[in-house]
């Protein structure tokens, strides 16, 4: 009687390691062990061959806390963290209440909004190149319509960040739309219906019932929109390469290039795992703090 | 008395499919009134168009001698409860019930007053803080309750409020709403599919079937007097058994016949009026229901005291009174 407890018992440990081992495997691999290993080489000196790589401790932290340049690119990340996120899903949200409500070819908005998304960043940033090129773009062409002056958007210092800007909100709020939208087709219709007799505005109801329903969708995507602000730089490459001067660099772009432009490997890991940390610092505020007050169905 | 609600001529379709046509209705201050049917025949739009949520192609509302047929929901004065509930998630039992209230900026005094009245009435008390989903089926139900009746309306509409609860709390709630309503002097119009619910608590039973009026009448009245065969075919557990004149030569050809279970009784063979098979025999406690077939009947069956099962498939002879006999014509009109 007890071995065969202690044979299901077994069993059923040995059926809960087999299910965690694929993800565990795979986060350990793809996840925790660079990690680790970056934190490690973010130590040490970078090696030349007259003078092989050495532990120094902080230093290359210190060193990149020196550096002007990181900061100007830390100040340009949080300003563009800054507007994407709350345009980004300022503007999700509007879209996903105006496609959700009833009108006339409603497939058709949802489909038009979406196409952003699916284009590659790569495909997406040549596009506004022809928007934003002076003289031959599009904005230009309309500027001058009305005798504004020719602009280059992402030529001056004043603007490049800007215009960056710009292209992320319109990429990003597609996406999150989709999210919204499916999640305001689980509110159900009678919540609304309630509402109207007892004479409830457009207005109070999106405050009072729908805007907190959709809470945990609006955490979720702020949590995707924070990973993209620092993730997704590849419209960079095409558009600016961070400049000029470096007024439109972003943290990850700054990274890249000092592993590959400048191959300065130690520094890069420095600041991805500065990165890192802050990405762990937020993620925990918005899930832990955020969670407590939300209503998840 | 001017009567409180009244409908006139109300139609509305949908792509030429008909939701309902040609409804008439008047409905009197503090009655209750139970609009039934079986699935699809308009009950529950005609609830909805009652209550400011679908607009009417043709017809009017009036509610209160006030023309309301094109007003807004909320200018009805009215409250509804949801098959659903519709209850608010992610607000808790007290927030959901004031919630209309403080729409309507009902001062705060006077809202927690009038709460706490709706929750003793419901049997709420103690539960304030949960939410909708920390509570039982019949815990929501109330909330759903407590919420139409706390601004005071004086005519609340039910869409199949009971439909979501186990048959034993359908009971008691039934009751409850029945005596709430009494209490309180509010006109109920009530949508349900089941006759039971209809029968026992309403006043006046609206019969529907395809958008149209079948019967209007007191639960006796469509229980001992139909108007056509579907009332006849549909009122009542089991319902009245349809014949067709041809099976009994003593009639002239092209009636339908109507005749209750509780009016037939089994004689021995060879002395009634329709020699039947025994389809079925259903036993359900006091009674035994004997279904049988006979060519030109549907439904014919015989109520026997106690448990008294008859193997399908043997004959039995069955009489009847003629005065027990309710006459239809071809057209299915009560004659």
């Amino acid at each position: 009687m007890k071995s065969a407890s202690n044979l299901e018992q077994r069993r059923q440990s040995i059926y809960g390691w087999l299910m965690f081992a694929p993800a565990a495997v795979m986060l350990s691999v793809f996840a925790f062990y660079p990690t680790i290993a970056t934190f490690w080489s973010s130590l040490f000196s970078r090696g030349t061959r007259r003078r092989p790589s050495e532990f120094i401790g902080l230093e290359n932290y210190t060193d990149l806390f020196a550096d002007p340049t990181f900061w100007l690119v830390a100040k340009n990340n949080l300003l563009y963290a800054g507007v994407t996120i709350p345009a980004s899903i300022a503007i999700a949200l509007a879209m996903a209440l105006w496609a959700n409500s009833k009108i006339s070819a409603r497939s058709f908005v949802r489909t038009a909004y979406f196409t952003p998304t699916v284009l590659p960043m790569i495909a997406a940033a040549n596009l506004w190149l022809f928007f934003y090129t002076p003289g031959l773009g599009v904005l230009d062409k309309i500027g001058s319509l009305f005798g504004f002056e020719s602009v280059n958007w992402l030529g001056q210092p004043e603007t490049a960040l800007w215009a960056i800007v710009i292209v992320t909100i319109w990429k990003e709020a597609g996406f999150f739309m989709i999210f919204y939208l499916a999640a305001l087709q689980t509110i159900p219709e009678d919540l609304k219906e309630a509402a109207d007799i007892e004479g409830t505005s457009r207005f109070t109801y999106t405050r009072r019932i729908v805007l907190p329903l959709l809470m945990p969708t609006t955490i979720f995507i702020m949590v995707n929109a924070l990973i993209n602000s620092v993730k997704l730089i590849d419209h960079l490459f095409i558009l600016t390469k961070g400049g000029p001067s470096d007024a439109s660099k972003l943290l990850l772009y700054y990274i890249w290039e000092m592993a590959f432009a400048f191959f300065d490997a130690p520094h890069a890991a420095a600041l991805t795992i500065l990165v890192l940390a802050v990405l762990c610092v937020v993620a925990a505020v918005q899930f832990l703090y955020l969670d407590r007050r939300t209503h998840y169905q | 008395m001017q009567p409180h609600v009244e409908l006139t001529g109300i139609s509305k379709r949908w792509n030429d499919a008909i939701g309902v046509e040609g409804l008439n209705l008047s409905i009197d201050q503090g009655s209750f009134v139970a609009l039934l049917g079986p699935s699809g025949c308009g009950k529950s739009t005609s609830l909805r168009l009652l209550a400011g949520l679908e607009m009417p192609d043709e017809g009017s509302i009036i509610i209160n001698g006030r023309d309301v047929t094109t007003s807004a929901a909320s200018d009805r004065n009215l409250s509804m409860v949801f098959q659903s509930y519709a209850l608010f998630p992610h607000l808790s039992v007290e927030e959901n019930v004031v919630f209309g209230l403080k729409v309507r900026r009902v001062p705060k005094r006077e809202r927690m007053e009038k709460m706490a009245r709706a929750l003793t009435i419901t049997g709420l008390e103690g539960l304030e803080k949960r939410k909708p989903g920390e509570l039982s089926g019949g815990q929501r139900q109330r909330v759903a309750l407590a919420r139409a009746i706390v601004a005071g309306q004086k005519l609340c509409l039910m869409d199949e409020p009971l439909s979501n609860l186990d048959a034993k709390l359908r009971n008691s709630v039934r009751k409850d709403i029945k005596k709430l309503q009494r209490d309180l002097g509010i006109t109920v119009v009530y949508v349900t599919h089941d006759q039971t619910e209809a029968m026992s608590m309403a006043d006046k039973v609206v019969l529907m079937k395809d958008g149209r009026l079948q019967q209007v009448g007191s639960p006796n009245e469509l229980y001992s007097s139909p108007a056509n065969t579907f009332v006849a075919g549909f009122i009542g557990a089991p319902p009245m058994a349809l014949i067709e004149s041809e099976v009994l030569p003593e009639f002239e050809d092209g009636l339908t016949l109507g005749l209750r279970a509780e009016h037939v009784s089994i004689v021995p063979n060879d002395t009634g009026r329709l020699s039947c098979e025994v389809i079925e025999s259903e036993f359900v406690g006091a009674e035994t229901l004997i279904g049988l077939a006979h060519s030109g009947t549907v439904g014919v069956t015989v109520l026997q005291p106690g448990l008294s099962l008859i193997q399908p498939g043997e004959r039995v002879d069955i009489t009847f009174n003629d005065r027990d006999l309710h006459r239809f014509n071809q057209a299915g009109e009560r004659l």
